[in-house]
């Protein structure tokens, strides 16, 4: 329904390419669990999709209050989708809070559909509302559906004998079965997954059920009184393959714990709760059958600490957290560094500084991560670019890591971290091997003898006869790895570690171009989650016959060596990402880069418009 | 740097490395070193399978002057390193160095966590009541009233004693040595290395630079008799030139106290036998400060139970013997479809 989408009415029938739809409601409505129902349910169907779950930081907060308003935005459709869509076409709330608090996203003329219900005098009240807006004009410029959601789900669910408030518990199935309807979404796989869910209450399942069947009944019914649509989304031609949907966190998670199987490590994660990373150690806690052990240490410092103890020990050490835990880790982060140990660092970022904004996005993190340290301390910084691309990410930090013997710190972030899209299931015999080789041979052994190729010193592990050595943060000698207070060998041994980490340069892949030439008028620079967001707006400014093109940047440090020459092959480049201009700068330092800087802050990704309108403007083209 | 181990058994020389000791000169540190060395030659030790760590300080220079595996962290966190090496490798030896201000002020965190959750390994806090390596300031075990260049009024902070804090975190084996006890030492540190779990050893060590002779009320080798108790399980804790001296406990004071057989009707009837299986006995010897009382030596408390890392690799076990390990059937779990 966005305005790159087409409409054809047939037979009460609307074809659209694609829509985005916003659940909204209290944190006790139930919305991420409808949203992420309804995705899998759409994805079923062959859409293309991307959803953005969007909720408070309090755990519970006041009901009906606007700061416990939690919402979850899904963009689906025929044509390839990567964002979860800049305005809503159809915004569904459950109490006035959440309308108050999501109208302003909402298209110019979208569809509301409102629990009437909850729209009594003490919600307005809690919601700030001194006059009802359904008793004003303030909704006249939408499309607006008003539906006692509450009495129906009510009614639907009385046979099961639920109390009230269990039974108002079942108003997000009842608003899901109304909007599988419009789109034409089964409600089977939904009921299976209830009856699942609520396998040792029969009597939940079967109300929920039936509040399901109940809103997708009335559906059908309202179409014949003409107040309701339903919409017909074609399916997305996609390769042919096994399918699931994944989001950024389950991605990263499982293409560490490939990369760990393909270098034949154990891994251990040494973690320490934190929003928005807390899922990794929480799937990873439940993977022990691969071997991983993880540890919930009393802190972020003992957390890594741990980890760089297990690498230390021949195992792979991980450790995951956002800015805040990642800052307390910046010490034995050096330590890592100076002992030249393998080592994953995750930040899942989050709005800064200090607490923030914990459940919202940003990307303000890649400071910190490349140059956030005492001393001079290089490491390899790689991100990711979407909820999918994890998994290539993952992979190819252990196999840097486990190569180079050095710590590799992953940068997603908090949107990355939640959004799901579909995911290609890949197969891990498709990936090669990379097995790590521990020192065995004793004869002339120290524990900084190199590789003369990759720098890289040699791994021996405790437990090997013959190979006892001591390490730690001091300056090794760069002949005997005896600690070393001289002059003339700090030196050296600090253009070895840099040149280490530079080399990494000539192993990773050549910078390519998403979208668009290598070399013209006009290039957008992004990394991380923005990628969706450009990648829309770069494919619209060319649909519009402009020079423009895309680049992704997901090895952050090293930079791909062809990245300066390909930049300067611009005539302009604009550098688009959620901080104030730290990539920016980072190119600017390394290749003298005149390059524009797009910024956001807001706690919110970008909209595809906001970057298409810079594009427009740096073209000197109108929009 | 590395040795070859024979099959002969090794001598304390055998545990020792070419590296130069840089302590000052006498400096307890280096009789500390001897006794583990001995320790180490005495139990048995295989030095590819034992790992020093340590965090920042001067006891924490230790690794390095033992020939066996060794890491040399950051200041205080040791705790996290040693539990990382213990769940990657539980069949590791892992040894401990720290002192008190590097293991009870910037990383008491640390050291309350891995005592409560009883990893394997052993704990020597080097204990000297000052900050040796930053130039003599004050520690959380320095007593009130020390002039140092932080303090020149004088400290205004209470101190702690390690041995409480250990028994409060809930550590399972608490002991306590001195530095120049040759004889005693290695056979408390051979116990500890013996107790599977978290075993927490203070070590009385004399800083002959920043903190000289703080422990002479009971260190002095010709009163060392009647001013320390080595406390043996089940046997009476009895000390003194004559054994003569004793600890009975106070029903009305609810308390210890050191009573003089043959006088005021005491007999050896009195005396408190050591049970180091008695926490709350442990307690009490703990908080018995010298000169007033002896100075409580030995294994103090020892009431084990399964470690830490031990436990993490049972569940691990049980979780492989229930699952297979598939890791494409991971990525195929839940709802997925097939595009044709």
């Amino acid at each position: 329904m966005s305005e790159q989408s087409t409409h054809h009415v047939n037979d009460g029938v609307t074809k659209l390419e694609s829509v985005v739809v916003r659940f909204a409601g209290d944190s006790g409505d139930g919305m991420q669990l409808t949203g992420s129902q309804f995705s899998v349910a759409t994805a079923l169907e062959g859409s293309d999709l991307s959803t953005f779950p969007d909720f408070p930081a309090e755990i519970r907060a006041p009901v009906g209050t606007t700061f416990g308003v939690s919402a979850f935005q899904i963009n689906f459709g025929s044509v390839e989708v990567s964002t979860a869509g800049d305005e809503p076409d159809i915004l569904i709330v459950m109490n006035p809070a959440a309308l108050k608090v999501n109208l302003k996203s909402l298209r110019k003329g979208g569809m509301i559909i409102l629990d009437e219900g909850a729209f009594n005098a003490k919600n307005l009240k809690k919601a700030g509302y001194v006059t009802s807006p359904l008793d004003d004009d303030s909704l006249a410029y939408y499309n607006l559906k008003r539906i006692d959601i509450t009495k129906m789900t009510v009614t639907a669910v009385k046979e099961h004998g639920l109390g009230n408030k269990d039974s108002l518990r079942c108003k997000n199935m009842w608003t899901l079965g109304l909007v599988l309807w419009m789109f034409g979404r089964k409600r089977q796989p939904i009921i299976n997954s209830l009856l699942q869910k609520f396998a040792k209450k029969p009597d939940i399942a079967q109300a929920n059920i039936a509040a399901l069947n109940a809103g997708h009944a009335f559906g059908e019914t309202a179409e014949m009184s003409s107040n309701l649509h339903r919409y017909e989304i074609s399916k997305y031609e996609e390769k042919a393959g096994t399918y699931r949907t994944v989001n950024g966190n389950q991605s990263l998670c499982w293409g560490i714990l490939a990369g760990s199987q393909l270098a034949e490590i154990d891994l251990v994660l040494g973690s320490y709760p934190i929003t928005p990373a807390s899922p990794l150690l929480h799937m990873l806690s439940n993977l022990k059958e691969f071997g991983v052990i993880t540890f919930q240490a009393e802190d972020e410092i003992a957390a890594i600490c741990a980890a760089i103890g297990a690498s230390f020990t021949g195992s792979l050490g991980m450790t995951t957290s956002s800015g805040p835990g990642i800052a307390l880790k910046t010490e034995a982060i050096g330590l890592a560094i100076s002992t030249e140990l393998p080592l994953i660092i995750v930040d899942i970022q989050r709005a800064g500084p200090s607490t923030g904004l914990p459940t919202k996005t940003e990307q303000s993190d890649l400071y910190q991560a490349v140059w956030g340290r005492n001393g001079d301390a290089p490491i390899v910084v790689l991100s990711v670019s979407n909820s999918r691309d994890g998994f290539e990410v993952g992979i190819e930090a252990v196999r840097i890591a486990t190569k180079y013997m050095t710590p590799v710190m992953i940068l997603s972030d908090g949107y990355i971290a939640n959004a799901s899209e579909p995911w290609k299931i890949p197969d891990i015999n498709d990936y090669e091997a990379f097995p790590v080789k521990f020192h065995q041979e004793t004869e002339g052994f120290h524990p900084f003898k190199r590789d003369p190729e990759t720098l890289a010193r040699v791994w021996a592990k405790p437990g090997t006869k013959g190979l006892m050595h001591r390490i730690g943060g001091i300056e090794k000698d760069y002949d005997s790895g005896h600690i070393s207070y001289d002059a003339d060998n700090h030196q050296k041994m600090t253009d070895v570690r840099k040149a280490k980490i530079d080399n990494i340069a000539n192993d990773i892949a050549l910078q390519e171009v998403s979208q668009g030439a290598e070399g013209g008028r006009l290039a957008v620079v992004g990394w991380g989650s923005t990628y969706g967001s450009i990648h829309q707006a770069v494919k619209k400014a060319r649909k519009k016959g402009l020079d423009v093109s895309h680049i992704h940047i997901g090895n952050i440090w090293p930079l791909p060596r062809n990245l300066g020459s390909l930049l300067k092959s611009y005539e302009k480049v604009i550098v688009a990402e959620m901080n104030v201009g730290q990539l920016n700068t980072l190119l600017r330092s390394q290749y003298l880069l005149n390059s524009v800087l797009l910024s956001k802050v807001s706690g919110q990704p970008f909209k595809i418009s906001e970057i298409h309108e810079a594009i427009m403007d740096n073209m000197g083209e109108l929009t | 740097m590395n040795k070859q181990t024979d099959i002969k058994k090794l001598s304390p020389a055998d545990f020792e490395t070419d590296q130069e000791v840089r302590w000052c000169p006498g400096c307890g540190d280096y009789a500390i070193l001897k006794a583990v060395q001995m320790t180490l030659a005495n139990t048995g030790a295989t030095p590819e399978n034992t790992v020093f760590v340590s965090g920042i300080g001067c006891s924490s220079r230790f690794p390095y002057y033992v020939s066996t595996y060794g890491f040399h962290t950051i200041h205080g966190r040791a705790p996290g390193f040693a539990t990382g090496i213990k769940l990657a490798n539980p069949d590791l030896d892992v040894w401990l160095v720290t002192g008190d201000g590097d293991g009870l002020s910037i990383g008491g965190n640390h050291m309350l966590h891995v005592l409560r959750r009883n990893v394997d390994i052993q704990i020597m806090l080097f204990n000297n009541e000052i900050y040796g390596l930053t130039k003599g300031q004050y520690s959380p075990t320095s007593r009130p009233g020390l002039k140092t260049p932080s303090t020149p009024m004088g400290s205004v902070d209470a101190p702690l004693s390690p041995c409480v804090f250990a028994l409060g975190a809930g550590a399972r084996f608490v002991a306590r040595g001195i530095d120049t006890s040759l004889k005693e030492l290695p056979v408390v540190l051979a116990r500890a290395q013996e107790h599977k779990g978290a075993s927490f050893v203070e070590i009385y060590q004399n800083c002959i630079v920043y903190n000289d002779n703080v422990f002479g009320a009971f260190t002095q080798k010709k009163t060392a008799k009647d001013t320390q108790l080595h406390v043996k399980h089940g046997e009476k804790m009895l000390f003194g030139k004559d054994v003569a001296k004793g600890l009975r406990f106070n029903v009305e004071k609810f308390g210890l106290e050191v009573v003089i057989i043959g006088e005021n009707g005491i007999s050896e009837d009195d005396i408190l036998v050591h049970d180091e299986t008695n926490r709350h006995m442990a307690f009490m010897l703990c908080e018995l400060e010298a000169p007033e009382y002896p100075a409580i030596c030995g294994v103090i408390y020892c009431n084990p139970a399964e470690s830490y890392d031990r436990s993490v690799h049972k569940q691990v076990a049980k979780a492989k013997s229930e699952k297979k390990a598939d890791f494409n059937a991971l990525l195929r779990q839940g709802r997925t479809w097939t595009v044709e």
